[in-house]
């Protein structure tokens, strides 16, 4: 009896404690983030954490769906000849602080993306194949680009528009990164604006009144860094935040099954790759019997690729947040053709037919670097795909260091084969055939990430053309072409794509983006 | 003694300048802060553009002497990461992890010297041997999974708690503090309780061994021949005498905890100086890893000054010349 009154004093408590936080209607949105923005320069670092917010503060001219599909945004539409885009900007759009948008903005905009100072991955990747802007009146721009840019609409969905009034200032930038940071001149057209930024503690926005889209559904949203998976899974639960970005693949099953939150899972932009090293002089860690480099052997790569078993990766490493990947961008996206739709059954038997065919009938000895802690299981993966390159014959040292310490590693052409991933920002397959697999020429910024050595003229050209080939249709066929070849050649071995996890309370729902940004705007309440 | 003070910050400052050149040649091994920064889809001239941008493309000598002159007039450059001032970063977070270290020290001192006296004085009674074993598990278990525990006691299970964060602050001064407040105070009392664990459990021994020093000792029989209350035997004559170890080891892990917080600090995202620095050491942000040590290096130094000069008072017998 004794009990049962105490419980229910706790709870008339606790109904009172509820009741004075405030009318239940006006509810904020609290979401733990796995990093901190460097910055709040919408300009200054174009890094996933930071995009994500500027994403929820300002409007680019285009905005991609969540399926990298360009769709208006601050311009209403646009046309394109030749090389000139001309875009019509949505009448009425106001900033938060209650002035209008017009072209102006997009000038101050775009011409202080190359002035920002010390830029540590500066926008102007964004702009490179712009050749001019001009605003003809207060409501059109006009874009010329050096030589058709079927890109230009991707690259500028990542460049939000900044206000001219607020963000003007003595400095050759305007306002600088600094003074952005604390706020100052942190004016954009998005459903939220700035508050406040506690580093290391929390973010707040607040909703902008002016906005010209739909009302999103929370009065106030804080973001909490909290790097620590285990530490954000136990947030959650805990009650004290309402979503969570990326919980360990661990914790997935147990928070699955919680009654009170939702899981949301979505397949993503990212795919995890093994580069093999295929110059003509055995690399690094590589010891055949014949004293040459096997992986330069088609029928070697295809021995490997077919000796892993990608199911099994995501099933018993990623605990189901991944998809085994034949291709570096799923089918149906763009450039990604149906041949390579399905992975091929993992087949030991076969690869090793294969490796004797290629004259190593007892397999070889290489090494697989890896970094630790750079993406999702990454070790795991590795260790795994070593054991399962074992089982053919091909004694694989795991070499994980890192993340630091293993890219300049890579770079160093430290490794026979090694394990990373890429993030396919545009969605479409020109971007991770251009920086993974075509011929690298770092001065006109092609191959950038190809460390393989791998070289193929032939698919160099179909790249190439289909990165200054405007019409849709036809750039989709000539990049499934070149990928295709890729794929055919066993130049590089997709292992899998990663899927985004955001655990949420049960009533909150979010449909998860494929390139893995968490907008708070687009986070809805469940009625 | 003025001497003495002197002669320690000259000592202080050589170890702080061999420290940084250190760290500046270390961090410079481990790889290059470009490929960490720019976007992998950055063509070589935009990368050569970034290196200028930071001084990286000057031979690593230039770089440390450039980092000097600066130095000297108190500047330690700008963060890769953030642009903004490294030292103000670090500043910024700083009274995060003093409350929270100063918290979790007076809570092990506060509970350890009691419970050490107690074991020390019954060394075979049952309670002073659970004591025993109790601290033994509190400096064997790691700190992230005792943080942990907490978590899943006190925040997911039974709600009483926040499970990480820092609670609203307070300004006093140029301090921003968060322990002053109830909500602030809720916030601070799982990961301060999570470093007090093993702190506390140094202190229990410490001071349970040099108890049973002092109890044979001649004043201690002296002192209860002449009659005097248990308490005042324990509380002053015992008391005094143990507290040279004490403060010894209390400051020292007071640095330590201050310094290093970081696993606590990052199992309960605690918005301190630990968490900065393991997130710049990732980025190769050298500025602020370079700040960072510089200023806690300074400080461990200054706080073992303090505890040589608590000596002096503590027990008129040692000279500070002589240390």
């Amino acid at each position: 009896m004794k009990l049962i009154r105490k419980t229910m004093l706790f709870s008339v408590l606790a109904a009172g404690l509820i009741a004075a936080a405030g009318p239940a209607q006006a509810r904020d949105l609290i979401i733990a983030l796995r990093s901190e923005p460097s910055s709040m320069d919408p300009q200054f670092h174009s890094l996933t954490p930071n995009t994500q917010l500027s994403e929820t503060l300002f409007d680019p001219l285009v905005r991609t769906d969540g399926t990298a599909k360009p769709v208006p945004s601050l311009a209403e539409s646009w046309t394109v000849d030749g090389d000139v885009w001309t875009f019509k900007l949505r009448p009425n759009v106001k900033f938060s602080d209650g002035t209008p948008f017009t072209s102006e903005d997009v000038l101050f905009t775009y011409d202080r993306v190359p002035k920002v100072p010390n830029s540590p991955s500066s926008y102007s990747l964004y702009l490179s194949t712009v050749d001019k802007v001009e605003a003809p009146d207060a409501h059109t721009v006009k874009i010329t680009t050096k030589g058709p840019s079927p890109v230009l609409l991707a690259n500028l969905s990542m460049v939000p528009i900044m206000s001219k009034k607020a963000a003007s200032g003595p400095a050759p930038e305007g306002k600088t990164t600094v003074e952005l940071n604390r706020g100052d001149g942190l004016v954009g057209t998005g459903p939220y604006k700035f508050v406040s930024w506690k580093r290391g503690a929390e973010i707040v926005f607040d909703r902008n009144e002016h906005y010209w889209g739909d009302k999103p559904d929370w009065d106030k949203v804080i973001y909490r860094p909290i790097s620590n998976s285990a530490a954000r899974v136990a947030a959650l639960l805990a009650g004290d935040v309402d979503v969570i970005e990326d919980p360990s693949t661990d914790d997935l099953p147990k928070l699955k099954k919680d009654k009170n939150l939702h899981v949301q899972e979505t397949p993503s932009f990212r795919v995890i790759y093994i580069a093999l090293n295929q110059g003509k002089e055995p690399p690094a860690g590589m010891t055949a019997p014949d004293g040459k480099n096997p992986l330069t052997d088609r029928r070697v790569r295809e021995a490997l690729s077919l000796a892993i078993d990608r199911q099994a990766i995501v099933d018993r490493i990623m605990d189901g947040a991944g998809m085994p990947a034949a291709n570096l961008l799923a089918y149906p996206a763009f450039g990604a053709s149906e041949k390579y739709a399905k992975v091929p059954k993992a087949d030991a038997d076969k690869a090793k037919k294969l490796l004797a065919e290629a004259g190593y009938p007892d397999g070889f000895a290489m090494s697989l670097g890896s970094p630790d802690g750079r993406y999702t299981n990454d070790k795991r993966i590795a260790q795994v795909v070593a054991s399962m390159w074992a089982r053919i014959g091909v004694k694989t040292a795991v070499e994980t260091m890192a993340p630091p310490v293993f890219f300049k590693q890579r770079n160093a052409y430290a490794f026979s084969s090694y394990l990373a991933g890429w993030a396919v920002s545009s969605g479409e397959m020109l971007n991770p055939l251009n920086s993974l697999v075509v011929t690298k020429d770092p001065a006109q910024g092609l191959g950038t990430t190809n460390w393989s050595k791998y070289s193929n003229p032939e698919m160099d050209k179909l790249v190439m053309q289909a990165s200054k080939t405007l019409d849709d249709g036809q750039r989709a066929a000539l990049l499934q072409k070149a990928a295709d070849m890729a794929m055919d050649d066993y130049s590089i071995l997709p292992l899998q794509f990663e899927l985004s996890v955001w655990a949420m309370k049960k009533d909150i729902r979010y449909g998860g983006r494929a390139d893995q940004m968490t907008l708070a705007q687009y986070m809805t309440l469940a009625k | 003694m003025l001497s003495t003070i002197v002669r320690r910050l000259l000592q202080t400052l050589l170890v702080v300048l061999v420290m940084s050149g250190l760290v500046f040649a270390g961090l410079y091994l481990i790889g290059d802060p470009v490929l960490m920064l720019a976007s992998p889809e950055a063509t070589d001239a935009q990368r050569e553009e970034i290196r200028r941008a930071l001084g990286l493309d000057l031979p690593l000598g230039r770089q440390y002497l450039i980092f000097l002159g600066k130095a000297a007039q108190l500047d330690f450059g700008n963060s890769f990461l953030t642009g903004e001032s490294a030292m103000r970063l670090i500043l910024e977070r700083m009274p995060a992890t003093l409350e929270l270290a100063t918290l979790a020290m007076l809570l092990s001192v506060l509970i350890g010297v009691p419970l050490g006296i107690y074991a020390g004085l019954r060394p075979r009674g049952a309670g002073a041997r659970s004591i025993m074993a109790g601290s033994v598990l509190g400096f064997s278990l790691p700190n992230f999974w005792v943080g942990l525990m907490l978590i899943m006691l006190f925040a997911v299970m039974l709600g009483w708690l926040p499970a990480g964060g820092r609670g609203p602050v307070e300004s006093f001064g140029p301090l921003k503090l968060s322990a002053f407040n109830w909500e602030g105070l809720k916030s601070l009392i799982l990961p301060a309780s999570t470093i007090a664990v093993a702190k506390c459990a140094l202190i229990i021994r410490v001071t349970r061994a040099a108890t049973r020093e002092c109890l044979p000792q001649d004043y201690i029989k002296f002192a209860r021949a002449k009659g005097l209350r248990e308490k005042r035997v324990l509380g002053v004559h015992l008391l005094k005498n143990i507290m040279i170890p004490i403060v010894t080891i209390g400051g020292l892990e007071y640095g330590q905890v201050f310094a290093f917080a970081v696993v606590t600090e990052t199992v309960f995202s605690w918005p301190g100086m630990g968490k900065l620095l393991i997130d710049s050491i990732i980025t190769l942000d050298r500025p602020v890893v370079v700040a960072y040590l510089m200023l806690t290096v300074a400080f461990l130094a200054m706080l073992n000054l303090l505890v040589d000069i608590a000596y002096t008072v503590l027990d008129p017998r040692v000279r500070l010349e002589a240390a």
